[in-house]
């Protein structure tokens, strides 16, 4: 769990966008501990994929830097920028598998061709990441030929197979038929509990009350309420997150 | 009569096609292969070369998709050694035929590169992929797949514009048919005959192309 007196490891600091025109982002800052979840949560447009794609360097952000244990990452040298994306886990809404690959060449090509691993090496690390989200059974299918929620499981398998020190979560939920939830989630809930660093955007409020340490509330490109699940989301806190989820489990039917 | 015909064909038209024939093939093989070859890496990078590189890979194919064929292949040929480059006529044309039909190829990998969605650029940029190994290992064998049946299209036409290998002297198909003819005076029989040829060798590349493409399809692929 967090312990402040410790460096994080990762520090995000005064990151600012600006995409057509729009200002996107608007100087967002916060430290990662190591095995702390945080939940960004907030109405579409706030800012939270774009912050999860800065935090590796897919948008490069006009102002700010990012370091990670303690060492400043230059996202202009690309050696150091492969290095740190490998070290940095990144889960997509719409799984964004490589369509032309098994499922076990999926998690193994980066092994392989970024890594430098033999191929057979790669292929039994594959293999033993696809267990660990229960689809071994699936690792000679291609993307076409699977669900939604095991889509997502391979993406985070294909992610955790590079030994990334911190995982980036773009509401890996939202794109899946409602039944399908809840076997992602069982996966990224072992991985919270195993102690993986996460940021993970997501509606789900029940997981983010169970497992989050740190609630980001975003609106309009910044970071305006931030604490734990309890405090943001208790009865009367009178919170602009508090409204937020009230809304979202009025619209699904369910009491918060 | 009928022994004349039988004779003229099969001992000076057969003999000279398939001289020809075997000529064309030595063409088209090395043409297709290398052709398509340099079509990929001028297709990505007219799509991914950045300001230095997509010009000038743009302006390649504009201009040999923009001129003759026989144009570029006099300059080959006749043009050069003006310069002190001397090229045999079989080099001169297998040179041509690359440089054209990677010029058309790159057209159809450019479509193909455009068309692979950018989560998959995406995906493989946050695995620590380099952008250049990020096109070799994701994006071309996509763009590829997708690309095949246009491509195809062009080796079809190569097997067809390799007759123009005649006009710098190398005897190919065409020109070996032209000699018979000129010879003979028998036109009509020699070119439906060198039809009937070319048909075969178009038919064998498609099924060839068929074949490849069925070997690269992937389920749910481009679907």
């Amino acid at each position: 769990m967090k312990t402040n007196d410790k460096t994080p490891l990762m520090r995000v600091q005064g990151l600012s966008v600006r995409l057509g025109g729009r200002e996107i982002l608007k100087s967002v800052s916060l430290d990662l501990y190591e095995g702390e979840m945080k939940v960004l949560i907030g109405p579409s447009g706030g800012g939270k994929s774009t912050l999860l794609q800065c935090m590796n360097y897919l948008i490069l952000p006009d102002r700010g830097e990012i370091e990670l244990e303690g060492r400043h990452v230059d996202p202009h040298n690309a050696r150091e920028l492969c290095g740190f994306r490998q070290q940095v886990g990144m889960i997509f809404q719409d799984f964004n598998l490589f369509d032309h690959l098994t499922a076990v060449d999926n998690v193994s090509i980066a092994l392989r061709k970024v890594r430098g691993m033999g191929k057979a090496e790669a292929r039994e690390r594959a293999m033993a990441e696809l267990s660990r989200v229960g689809l071994s059974d699936k690792a000679r299918l291609y993307p076409a030929e699977l669900s939604g929620g095991q889509k997502q499981r391979v993406s985070i398998a294909r992610a955790l197979a590079m030994d990334p020190k911190v995982m980036l979560l773009d509401e890996p939920t939202s794109a899946l038929d409602p039944e399908l939830v809840s076997e992602v989630l069982t996966v990224i809930r072992s991985l919270a509990q195993n102690g993986m660093t996460m940021v993970m955007a997501t509606h789900q409020m029940g997981f983010t009350r169970a497992l989050a340490d740190e609630v980001l509330f975003m609106q309009e490109g910044r970071i305006i309420e931030q604490g734990s699940p309890k405090e943001l989301l208790a009865e009367g806190s009178g919170t602009r997150t508090l409204d937020f989820c009230s809304q979202i489990l009025e619209v699904e039917g369910c009491t918060p | 009569m009928i022994s004349e015909e039988l004779a003229f064909l099969l001992q000076k038209l057969i003999p000279a096609l398939n001289e020809g024939v075997l000529m064309s093939i030595k063409l088209i093989v090395p043409s297709a292969v290398l052709g398509l070859a340099l079509g990929v890496v001028v297709g990505s990078l007219r799509a991914y070369g950045g300001r230095f590189f997509s010009p000038l890979a743009n302006g390649y194919a504009a201009l040999f998709r923009g001129t003759p064929l026989v144009i570029q292949l006099f300059i080959l040929y006749f043009g050069l050694p003006n310069v002190g480059i001397y090229f045999k006529p079989y080099t001169a044309a297998v040179l041509g035929f690359i440089m054209c039909s990677a010029a058309y190829h790159s057209e159809y990998i450019r479509g193909g590169l455009l068309s692979i969605r950018r989560g998959q650029v995406l995906a493989a940029q946050a695995l620590g992929f380099s952008t250049f190994r990020t096109l070799v290992w994701i994006i071309i064998p996509q763009a590829f797949r997708r690309a095949l049946p246009g491509c195809g299209n062009e080796i079809v036409y190569l097997i067809k514009y390799s007759s123009l290998a005649y006009v710098v002297t190398c005897f190919e198909l065409t020109g070996q048919a032209k000699i018979v003819a000129s010879e003979t005076f028998r036109f009509s029989e020699v070119f439906m005959v060198v039809g009937v040829y070319y048909l075969a060798l178009v038919t064998v590349a498609s099924w060839g192309l068929r074949r490849l493409e069925k070997r690269l399809e992937i389920p749910g692929f481009g679907h």
